[in-house]
């Protein structure tokens, strides 16, 4: 996904070699993830935030919520903003400046997901129909790059979504007041990203680092907690065929639950 | 102009609001060598679709220091002109327009033979005159066509379609009002000779089922489309043969 940390070529060759032969380098299985670590509620400032680890990809999401206005095609839905960071001190390729293609793709696919299987009860949100709403601030900060930031992005952000509380509110003559106590953010889906990359015409779950430099495409099927398909986006410079398409979905499902399972453990 | 949401979009006939069936394209219309300037354009009109593309390249790339040493750049970038939208778009790129630029160049890219000019750059314009729902797609199908217009070398023509699902229904090559009214778009770029996929997303709410079926769809709406690139290539052709003939 992010342009190049130079894997040597003997070591490109190997990644290939042995997913050809159905293994990979770092031990795993095609279709296994690497260890999920999950903390919720790291920053005390902000409405939700969550930390996730994924073997050595860290990402952390802090949610803020503040009164805004609403879209005016929507004037009784609050709004969900997601942005991301892929902040310099994650990885030598990522550099300061205004967000580039990169994170604004990844932030895309992770509120793709969000949106599309309606995870919000963005209706809820509403304070007074056109004029005042809350928006929801989705930021994803990436901390450390090993690979696999969308499927780590979107955990992150959907256990930031569940930690998220509101202040509770009252509205006197168009006036926001702030009554004492917390209510959750009204969550209605959970959302997972599944993603693959294509190495030596084989599909492997969650590329690490060195693997997305030798992939050749990149797939992400995003699943709602029914195991609909909310959200895809192929990605890289290679192709996909259909089989490999029905093949990923198959596997997406089954890994999205697996996932799910343990953030809502968690 | 004003585009009001009908009350159904498709009616108990399996007609669409445009009149058209379930997985029928709008009517395309595509022109290569459009332009004066540039080395290849191409224009489409799909339904409201109104798309220009324009390749300049291969060519030396500025600035030096991107070269890549075994192969040519591809850069592309998607646009919408101000006015063709309801609301006036404001020209400066939106982050919608960045990703685009980025998918739909990861589209073309596996068709190029990219290593035939290593150091050099490609660039390719994509400018949405009028907008009217599936314009990445028409983007792809108008891009490809450019770019073997330049006579840059390639595997196979891209053709893009999108399929989706409105009111119950899997439709295929939606409008803004049914991709805004649907329960999901499956926009999607195909290379038919080497049967690759070279584009796919989705946004909205299908099961495996339905996903595949769309899948198909699209293609077999990219099938159509990649019938008419080739015609307007020759036929660009013909034109120029009959003005050296006469």
């Amino acid at each position: 996904m992010m342009s190049s940390t130079i894997v040597a070529r003997v070591k490109q060759r190997q990644i290939a070699q042995l997913i050809s032969l159905g293994k990979r380098l770092d031990g795993r299985g095609l279709t296994d993830y690497r260890e999920v670590q999950l903390e919720m509620g790291v920053i005390g400032r902000a409405e939700g935030s969550a930390r996730v680890r994924l073997g050595k990809t860290e990402v952390m999401v802090g949610v803020k919520i503040e009164i805004g206005e609403p879209f005016p095609d929507v004037p009784n839905e609050g709004v969900l903003t997601v942005n991301a960071e892929l902040v310099p001190l994650a990885s030598p390729t990522f550099e300061p400046g205004p967000p580039d293609e990169n994170s604004i793709e990844l932030a895309r696919i992770v509120d793709r997901g969000i949106r599309e299987s309606k995870a919000i009860a963005l209706e809820e949100l509403c304070v007074e129909p056109g004029k005042k709403v809350f928006i929801v601030f989705v930021d994803v900060y990436v901390l450390n790059h090993d690979g696999n930031l969308i499927d780590a992005s979107a955990i992150a952000a959907l256990a930031a979504l569940l930690n998220t509380k509101m202040c509770k509110y009252e509205v006197k003559e168009g006036e926001i007041k702030i009554k004492p106590g917390f209510s959750p953010l009204p969550i209605r889906n959970y959302p997972i990203a599944v993603t693959f990359a294509k190495i030596s015409d084989k599909l492997v779950v969650d590329p690490w680092l060195d693997e997305e430099q030798v992939m050749d495409a990149r797939l992400t099927i995003t699943l709602e907690k029914d195991g609909k398909i909310c959200a895809v986006q192929k990605g890289g410079y290679g192709h996909f065929t259909t089989q490999q398409i029905s093949e990923a979905a198959k596997i997406a499902q089954e890994k999205a639950q697996e996932l799910r399972k343990h953030l809502v453990k968690s | 102009m004003l585009q009001k949401m009908p009350e159904k979009l498709i009616d108990e006939n399996n007609v669409r609001v445009d009149g058209r069936g379930l997985n029928e394209l709008r009517p395309v219309k595509i022109e290569a060598g459009v332009l004066g300037n540039a080395d290849g354009s191409a224009y489409i009109e799909q339904g409201k679709n109104k798309i220009l593309a324009a390749v300049y390249g291969p060519k030396e790339l500025h600035p030096k220091h991107l070269a890549l040493p075994d192969r040519a750049m591809l850069r592309c970038r998607y646009h919408m002109a101000p006015f063709s939208v309801q609301e006036r778009k404001s020209p400066a790129p939106s982050r919608r327009e960045m990703e685009l630029s980025k998918v739909i160049r990861e589209s073309l890219e596996p068709s190029i033979f990219l290593e035939y000019y290593p150091r050099t750059s490609i660039d390719l314009f994509i400018e949405v005159l009028q907008a009217d729902g599936g314009t990445r797609c028409a983007g792809i199908t108008v891009a490809a066509l450019a770019l073997a217009d330049a006579g840059i070398p390639m595997r196979d023509l891209v053709a893009a379609c999108a399929a989706g699902k409105v009111e119950g229904r899997l439709v295929l090559d939606l409008t803004d009002l049914e991709d805004k009214g649907g329960e999901a778009d499956v926009p999607l770029a195909w290379m038919p000779n080497l049967n690759a996929l070279t584009l796919l997303q989705m946004d909205g709410m299908l099961n495996r089922d339905e996903f595949e079926h769309a899948v198909n769809m699209a293609i077999e709406g990219c099938k159509q489309i990649y019938k008419l690139q080739k015609e307007a290539l020759k036929a660009k052709y013909v034109t120029v043969k009959e003005e050296v003939e006469e």
